[in-house]
């Protein structure tokens, strides 16, 4: 397996973990960890953390909202001016938990970089 | 370079965690909010009302069972644990809302949203509301323990649900606007129930009188304002024999209004705040058993002001509409009684003029002088220094205005008496009531309440009927308080109160129902001097006419009347104007409507034309009558409907009907009705091609809003339902019967209710607003009256609430 899948994985296993204690940023502390650990080249190094959080909190967003028939993600999607669609929410969900653990992961690279440089 | 592109990505993960962590304007703190595992997504689902609960000071098990409305059926096995019970249960399904409400009642809204609150937040904290809770507080710790006991273990039962969150559990609307519930305590309760005081007693237009009266003279004023109206049915029957009084009225002392010009006047409750009750007895009621009625005509919000349960003890069974954040059933029924509240509407605030000493410490009375007290309120505003207003109190009551709050005068200020600051005991008559079993202690529970007045209607399953108008009541003399008073001046003071026992009431009258629809309370023979505080004039009539129509009475009559969209103040003008209007000269378009208007049959369905032209026309024309009291300058009062209309038929020459603004004509009644209609034909159009139509569920687009100003995203629209303001079914855009109840005092009582909302608080639950499509179309959901804590083919699921063992 390459780092990018390795990286995926531990990304969301890191969330799933941090997250028993810590609030919603623990996908941040995630994916600098993982960052840290399995290190990525250029756009990878955001793209993959990226996608971790964007599918590991949009799938689970659909779930639980699709347990209740999306009533009330609806609503919020209508309060966000997202235009009433729970689908909108769902993705802009996932953008924004991707975001922060990319940008996260950015700076545990640029982190290992310098470690690294030091040793 | 390492160094730079380490400090930039640094940078850049520090901005998008403030920026996602944060509330930014109207904007959540977006990473927080939409995290799948503590964010919104944890409110979507319905709340769980299976398994077993522990809860700290419970002596006993709790069980309560949930039927298919999510109505809690609560059985305890005493008081105690009952209001925790219940305070338990309303903050799970209602905790952003009463906690919500206590922050508006206390005046503390900039904490939530920032300075714009402040100027709400400051009128709350000079009506007095924080010292008219702490009057209350006082109240119950001095005399009457038992209940502050009470009220006390509902707060423990809110906190043992609060306590047992985590911030993903919160309800929505916390975490939209980024904060966390606080500690409930025994006070907000009582803040809560002077909500409500403020909500049915807090109105009054003595100020804008005194302008009024300065402007137009005492003759024009009676003539605009008369204490009665030439048609009168009022609450208690005329033929009321009231000899039984022997406490005369206060003596007039003669004394003159302060004719001071106010430029601007604190805000008010809704005006069409309201209700109808009516109760029949057995000989009229085809079943043979009283039935009795009630509908409240509050905003129309969500979540609702009520939430219904069943609370139980072995010694009582009491079933209705509870309202979030007071103890026990506020309008419902038990094994015995039932019983239901409409609005008594009596003049209960008073204004005096206060003139204060060079350093505003003491203020002039009886000849001399006496000392201020000041209360200083803090009022928390969000992201900013706190604001400090300092109020001062007279023995009348706060300066509401003075040089601080909407005055210019150095010297002097405007002092509040109002019956709300009194300090009753409101909350024990709830507690009588939901134990009582006949009519005496039906009498007997009422006496412990002050504010606002009630007109409570009563029914037995002994097969007494009967109306009470119960509030504390100062016996004034005639005029007393229509206008602002001198308060220098002690006859000016209330002088007494009239005795509980001389309030008016009926009890089994000789016509076999009784009826309250806000109207005046009494005819010109009851002994004391009632105020006409905005009387209404409509629906008393059309429900009296109803219940004088034929002998008998069943349920299906109680619902026709509960939907009944006749429009009796149309019928009064409409004829009239069309009779006697000019009508030649419309345009073609114009001929449309008026022809329309003259095929209606005033009727307000929700698919007739005919509401929304009568409403424009009669908008349009009020406007035209009344243009004198189009001002800027100072606050005036607004002449009643009712005699404004009586003016229009009879009046229609008098110089109030001409416009003032064309000095070379001297318009008549006639002619405003033509400038009205073309007026509202011209908008008519404008709406038909915005709309489509103008049916009469299209114009008025009734909705029920979400308290967080109207949040449109968890509010509904466009709910088809018919009625009108001083309309039996009084609904109009956003206010409307908020609980309906129809009780057959069979032995156990039968009885159906429903109301414009759902049990759930939560935007999210299918339970949040699953009644209203039900309410609008007319219908009703049968009450399941248990019998006892069997669980029954009604229940859906049981949850038990178990004492928490000391740790």
């Amino acid at each position: 397996m390459n780092n990018k899948i390795l990286n995926f994985i531990a990304t969301i296993v890191f969330t799933f973990l941090f997250g028993l204690f810590l609030p919603w940023w623990s996908i941040m502390v995630a994916a600098f960890l993982s960052a840290l650990l399995l290190p990525l080249e250029k756009w990878s190094s955001f793209l993959v953390p990226f996608s971790a959080i964007f599918f590991y909190w949009g799938i689970q967003a659909f779930v639980i909202s699709s347990r209740n028939d999306f009533i009330l993600a609806g609503k919020i999607s209508e309060l966000l001016q997202l235009g009433g669609s729970p689908d909108v929410l769902i993705f802009v969900t996932g953008v924004i938990g991707g975001l922060a653990a990319g940008i996260a992961a950015i700076l545990g690279r640029e982190t290992k970089v310098l470690l690294l440089s030091k040793t | 370079m390492k160094y730079a592109k380490l400090l930039l990505s640094l940078l850049g993960t520090l901005g998008i965690f403030f920026l996602l962590n944060t509330k930014i304007g109207a904007l959540p703190p977006l990473g927080k909010f939409l995290s799948p595992a503590s964010g919104i997504w944890q409110n979507e689902t319905d709340e769980s009302i299976s398994g077993e609960v522990m809860i700290p000071g419970l002596q006993e098990e709790v069980v309560v069972h949930y039927d298919a409305q999510l109505i809690p059926h609560v059985f305890a096995q005493n008081d105690h644990d009952l209001y925790k019970a219940q305070g338990y249960l309303t903050a799970k399904h209602r905790l952003w809302q009463i906690e919500f409400q206590t922050y508006a009642a206390s005046g503390r809204l900039s904490e939530i949203f920032g300075e714009g609150a402040l100027e709400y937040d400051r009128t709350e904290r000079r009506r007095g509301m924080g010292y008219g809770a702490d009057q209350a507080m006082a109240y119950m710790e001095k005399y009457d323990q038992e209940t502050l006991a009470f009220v006390q273990d509902y707060a423990d039962g809110v906190n043992a649900y609060i306590n047992q969150l985590e911030p993903e559990d919160y309800p929505v609307e916390y975490k939209l606007l980024d904060y966390k519930p606080e500690a409930w305590t025994a006070k907000k309760t009582a803040l809560l129930l002077m909500y409500m005081t403020k909500m049915l007693a807090g109105g009054d237009d003595d100020l804008e009188y005194t302008n009024t009266l300065r402007l137009i003279g005492k003759e024009n004023f009676d003539l605009l304002f008369p204490d009665f109206f030439d048609v009168n049915d009022p609450v208690i029957p005329k033929e009321t024999d009231w000899s039984f009084i022997d406490v005369p009225q206060t003596p007039s002392p003669g004394s003159e209004a302060v004719l001071d010009t106010i430029k601007e006047t604190i805000s008010k409750p809704n005006p069409d705040n309201g209700s109808n009750n009516w109760a029949v007895s057995g000989a009229k009621s085809s079943t043979g058993n009283p039935i009795l009625a009630n509908d409240p005509h509050l905003g129309l919000n969500l979540p609702s002001i009520w939430f219904v349960m069943q609370l139980s003890t072995p010694e009582y069974n009491a079933f209705g509409a509870t309202i979030p954040g007071a103890l026990g059933v506020i309008s419902g029924f038990n094994q015995h009684i039932s019983w239901g509240e409409t609005n008594a509407t009596r003049d209960v605030i008073d204004w005096y003029k206060i003139e204060f000493n060079q350093d505003r410490t003491q203020y002039q009375y009886d000849g001399s002088w006496k000392d201020v007290k000041v209360r200083v309120e803090e009022i928390k505003i969000k992201n900013q220094a706190a604001y400090i207003d300092s109020v001062l109190y007279t023995h009348h009551g706060p300066v509401v205005y003075d040089k601080n709050f909407k005055s210019d005068s150095e010297w002097s200020g405007y002092a509040m008496k109002w019956v709300g600051h009194e300090g009753g005991n409101n909350q024990k008559t709830f507690l009588q009531l939901n134990r009582a079993k006949n009519y005496e202690d039906y009498t007997a529970a009422l006496q412990y309440w002050n504010a606002p007045a009630q007109n409570f209607v009563f029914a037995s399953t002994e097969g007494d009927i009967a109306l009470w108008i119960q509030g504390k009541f100062p016996n004034k003399w005639e005029g007393q308080g229509k206008f602002l008073m001198d308060g220098s001046k002690p006859e000016n003071d209330w002088q007494s109160y009239i005795p509980q026992a001389y309030n008016a009431h009926t009890k089994n009258p000789e016509r076999g129902f009784v009826s309250s629809a806000n109207q005046h309370p009494v005819d010109e023979a009851y002994p004391y001097y009632v105020f006409n505080d905005g009387y209404e004039t409509y629906r008393n009539r059309v429900i009296n006419d109803f219940f004088n129509s034929k002998e008998e009475f069943s349920i299906q009559d109680f619902k026709d009347l509960h939907n009944n969209n006749d429009n009796l103040k149309a019928a009064e003008l409409v004829p009239y104007m069309l009779e006697t209007m000019d009508a030649s000269g419309l345009t073609a378009d114009e001929k449309v409507i008026y022809e329309e208007m003259k095929a209606w049959k005033f009727n307000n369905d929700i698919d007739e034309v005919g509401p929304s032209i009568w409403r424009q026309w009669y908008g349009k024309l009020y406007g035209l009558v009344w243009d004198e009291f189009d001002s800027e300058e100072t606050a005036l009062a607004s002449p009643y409907t009712y005699q404004t209309i009586y003016l229009l038929k009879n009046q229609g020459d008098h110089k109030f009907m001409d416009i003032v603004e064309t000095e070379d004509k001297t318009e008549t009644a006639q002619d405003l009705f033509l400038l009205a209609f073309k007026e509202a034909a011209a908008r008519l159009k404008e709406i038909k091609e915005e709309e489509g139509s103008y049916t009469w569920a299209n114009y008025k687009g009734t909705y029920a809003g979400h308290l967080l100003q109207g949040l449109p995203a968890f509010s509904r629209f466009d709910i088809p339902i018919g009625g009108d303001r001083n309309i039996v079914n009084a609904t109009s855009e956003n206010h409307g019967p908020s609980w309906r109840m129809i009780v057959e005092m069979s032995s156990p009582p039968t009885a159906l209710g429903i109301y414009p909302g759902g049990q759930s608080g939560n935007p999210g639950s299918k339970y949040y607003d699953d009644f209203i499509d039900d309410w609008a179309a007319g219908e009703y959901h049968s009450l399941n009256f248990l019998q006892s804590s069997e669980k029954t083919d009604k229940v859906i699921e049981t949850q038990t609430l178990k004492p928490a063992r000391d740790e």
